[in-house]
């Protein structure tokens, strides 16, 4: 009941936002709840399933590309587009599962750093079509979805937060699900967990599946909501930053990964108005959460206040 | 130019890449050999090493040899002792955790990377050779029967570029004098071996990890050194070598120093070789999915055997 | 009819020989205790019947059916479980939810916090359901995994020095908890503890350097001089 109120409570606040936001934090607000529900996806696999990947860039511009190269090139429309976006990201999460599963540890990280980073060059390589590092415009004709042009900014609002919604609320029903309490056995002890039964390879594979579609939903949206396609939204640091969010809002906790993007979007709007080296605070942030805080903010909260928090 | 040339060329500049790959990867392979720890902001403390020898050529002005000899000096000893000092106030209070420490290193990878670009700035920044004479290299080619050597237009390469080439191992060869020889170099080999067993005989294993750490990270900074007066000092440099000394420890067999200094130079050269061939962008596509590829279905590396 | 059956294991690490050509065969509804001295091979020769350790040579039956390819999942869902010697329980998640995760193997919606609730009063844990396991004393946390294993209603319960650390009230609370099973499900005991093995087992199989040295009654076993030098009179 408590976890109910909470999450449609901030869903309805988010909603609530929309009418009294002045445009510049309205249309950051936007953005944020599209970064946020990529957090959400890098989350099951993180924060509940304890799997840490360097990769997740991968996911998001499977998403991303999957939905701007089938209206760029093939003259799409949004919604079979979007739906190009989540199969992309299904394939691709799929095969990297399959590979970078039979590794753990730090080789699994380096794994998927590895392959997104073939997949960063690739897209690179394939400027021809994918238009490189500069990227490309997805013009305002092409981003109208059941006769809602997605480019009005009280629309891309209101999409933006659909999206997060259907995210938060599959990450929610996910967790409790017995399916997701499995993840959570497989990240305290996975040989624990094979030793009861659990075919804990599936169901890695499934988080990395599950969470691979959630980021690649993120990164279709964005491309869409925002008009842009690009190689950098491929880059590390797309794979860092999914990290540093949940890190910072708490790995293992259904808010944490928005509360952690809302914080670390500020921060870095706010310094990089002073300093071209903005992602100077990223990395203070990381070293600082790291040594003082692992569990995050929602996480600090859960062990001090609300040990309910899902 | 014809093949042959071409080639040699390709194997000279491929030779000063493998000689300047392999001090920065043996740095990376004997950190993680002994501390069991990634270190991701590795290539950060190779361009710190360029961007310091840029400051130092500068300040002593004179002949270019004055600045650079400097440089070689207090680079690796003052980047040394940054790493020292990361090692201390971070990585030792997280106790080493594998996971934990890449994290962290990502985060010092920021903090080195943007610091540079506020003190130093987004410019490329060239250091001068302490000598640079241009050497012409002769060919051979059969005509009318016989064996003419001739002098091909382009063919040559710098006295400097044979220098870092002749460098590279005599610089190894410390290392691996050090590691084989010395007390100290027991002390990390025991260390190594068995961390609790090491503690358990009084080594002050946590010393050694930082001066483990430290010599890593010099060892980047002395490649940087020598390789500034061929390519210029800029706060994003860091990015290739880190990259290259990844796909040379994993395909050398994590932690092995021998594995390591093999694929450096096989990587190395046919880095030069495959570029003559392959756009750099397909080249580093296939070298990234090697590793990703040699991780999961070889983790022992192309070398290594296994349980070793 | 024999419900597990192992014929010529072996395994050998790195060289070293830990279990040699041993046949094992266990009937239905029997409790069994394996002993031996330390180093003797025993958790080798279990982790190669529950698939966690692969063998060099060897096969494994259960319930007439080679399981000897198996991994270690499968295996536990043909009605194996498996209590861990060294405590494998999940430290950061609370009791009831440690059980629960091997209920959930079998059963789904309200049966699961039943059976939880039945496993965790018959190990003498109900109090502790809500506590984090990780916070509990070392002897409760042996019990929780003998509720982990219990509430899988396996039918062969393999049970890894299941009494080491507990007091001696629980001790006599274990033996009886084992007689109370015998007949149903099939139990094989790893134990050091003579008074459980005596005072439980049908029959007692005994492994030394890694073969199998007797096996016999309790009495047969506690009479058999070989057993005596190697094991009995040393331990």
């Amino acid at each position: 009941m408590k976890i109910a109120v909470l999450h449609i409570g901030l869903l309805a606040l988010l909603f609530a936002l929309q009418f009294v936001l002045p445009a510049y934090h309205h249309g950051n607000l936007a953005r944020i709840m599209v970064l946020a529900s990529y957090a959400v996806g890098y989350n099951v696999l993180f924060g509940y399933t304890g799997l840490l990947s360097l990769g997740h860039a991968l996911f998001f511009a499977a998403g991303m590309y999957g939905m701007a190269l089938t209206i760029d090139h093939l003259g799409w429309s949004p919604a079979p587009a979007l739906i190009a976006g989540l199969v992309a990201g299904l394939i691709v999460s799929a095969a990297l599962g399959v590979l970078a599963l039979r590794t753990a540890g730090v080789a699994f990280m380096i794994v998927t750093l590895m392959f997104a980073q073939a997949g960063y060059l690739t897209i690179l390589y394939f400027a021809e079509w994918t238009h490189g590092d500069e990227g490309f415009v997805i013009q305002q004709a092409q981003r109208v979805l059941w006769g809602i042009d997605l480019s009005d900014p009280s629309n891309r609002y209101f999409a933006a937060l659909a999206l997060f919604s259907v995210s938060l609320l599959v990450c929610l029903w996910l967790v409790r699900r017995p399916f997701g309490r499995t993840l959570v056995a497989i990240r305290e002890n996975e040989e624990r967990t094979a030793m009861l039964g659990y075919d804990t390879f599936a169901h890695k594979l499934g988080a990395v599946v599950i969470s691979g579609m959630i980021s690649a939903a993120a990164g279709a949206s964005y491309g869409l909501l925002f008009g842009y396609a690009g190689a950098t939204f491929a880059s590390v640091q797309y794979s860092i930053f999914p990290l540093l969010w949940v890190l910072l809002g708490g790995a293992g906790t259904v808010l944490g990964p928005f509360i952690g993007t809302l914080f670390m979007f500020y921060l870095i709007d706010l310094s990089s108005g002073i300093t071209t080296a903005y992602m100077l605070i990223a990395g203070v942030v990381l070293v600082a959460l790291t040594l003082f805080a692992p569990q995050g903010l929602a996480g600090e909260v859960r062990r001090r206040i609300w040990s309910w928090l899902p | 130019m014809e093949l042959g040339p071409y080639l040699l060329l390709a194997t000279l500049e491929g030779a000063v890449t493998a000689a300047v790959l392999a001090l920065t990867a043996v740095g990376l392979s004997l950190v993680f050999g002994v501390m069991r720890v990634v270190n991701i902001a590795h290539g950060e403390f190779f361009m710190l090493g360029a961007v310091i020898a840029w400051y130092v050529a500068q300040m002593m002005g004179g002949h270019p040899a004055i600045g650079f000899g400097a440089a070689l000096i207090v680079a690796p000893l003052l980047v040394g002792a940054i790493a020292v000092a990361v090692d201390m106030t971070i990585l030792k209070r997280i106790d080493y955790d594998p996971e934990r420490t890449i994290v962290a290193t990502i985060g010092v990878l920021y903090i080195i990377q943007q610091l540079t670009l506020m003190g130093y700035g987004p410019d490329a920044r060239p250091v001068a050779a302490p000598f640079n004479t241009r050497l012409a290299i002769p060919w051979w080619e059969l005509k009318d029967g016989s064996l003419q050597m001739y002098w091909p237009w382009g063919l040559s390469t710098t006295s400097y570029k044979l220098a870092v080439i002749v460098a590279a191992p005599l610089v190894l060869l410390g290392v691996w004098l050090m590691m084989a020889r010395t007390r100290i170099g027991l002390l990390m080999r025991a260390t190594q071996q068995d961390r609790d067993m090491a503690l358990a005989f009084g080594i002050p294993v946590e010393r050694v990890y930082a001066l483990v750490f430290g010599i890593g990270a010099a060892l980047a900074a002395l490649a940087a050194v020598l390789i500034v007066p061929i390519q210029q000092a800029h706060y994003l440099m860091g990015t290739d070598p880190l990259l290259l000394s990844f796909i040379v420890v994993i395909i050398g067999g994590l932690g092995s120093l021998p594995g390591t200094v093999v694929a450096a130079i096989l990587i190395g050269l046919s880095d030069g070789i495959i570029s003559v061939f392959f756009s750099p962008t397909l080249a580093k596509i296939l070298a990234t999915l090697l590793v990703g590829l040699v991780l999961v279905f070889r983790p022992q590396g192309l070398f290594g055997t296994r349980g070793s | 009819m024999s419900l597990l059956s192992a014929r010529g294991l072996s395994k050998s690490f790195a060289g070293l020989q830990a279990v040699r050509n041993v046949d094992f065969d266990l009937p239905q509804g029997e409790v069994r205790a394996l002993i031996g001295p330390n180093g003797a091979g025993k958790t080798t020769l279990v982790g190669m019947i529950c698939g966690r350790i692969a063998p060099t040579v060897g096969t494994v039956h259960f319930d007439g059916r080679d399981i000897t390819r198996l991994p270690a999942h499968r295996r536990i869902r043909l009605g194996m479980a498996y209590t861990f010697q060294i405590t494998a329980i999940f430290a950061g998640l609370d009791v009831a939810e440690n059980v629960a995760l091997a209920a959930r193997r079998r059963l789904t919606g309200d049966a699961v916090a039943s059976a939880v609730e039945a496993a965790l009063a018959r190990v003498g844990l109900a109090g502790h359901a809500g506590q984090e396991a990780g916070d509990l004393s070392y002897g409760h946390q042996r019990l929780l995994e003998i509720a982990m294993g219990l509430v899988q209603e396996p039918r062969l319960l393999i049970l890894d020095e299941p009494t080491q650390g507990l007091a001696e009230a629980e001790i006599t609370a274990f033996k009886a908890l084992i007689r109370d099973l015998a007949g149903n499900t099939t139990v094989l005991l790893i134990e050091h503890n003579m008074s459980v093995v005596m005072e439980t087992a049908h029959r007692v199989s005994v492994l030394n350097f890694g073969e199998m040295l007797a096996e016999g009654t309790p009495d047969e076993i506690r009479g058999n001089a070989d057993v005596q030098a190697a094991y009995l009179g040393t331990g």
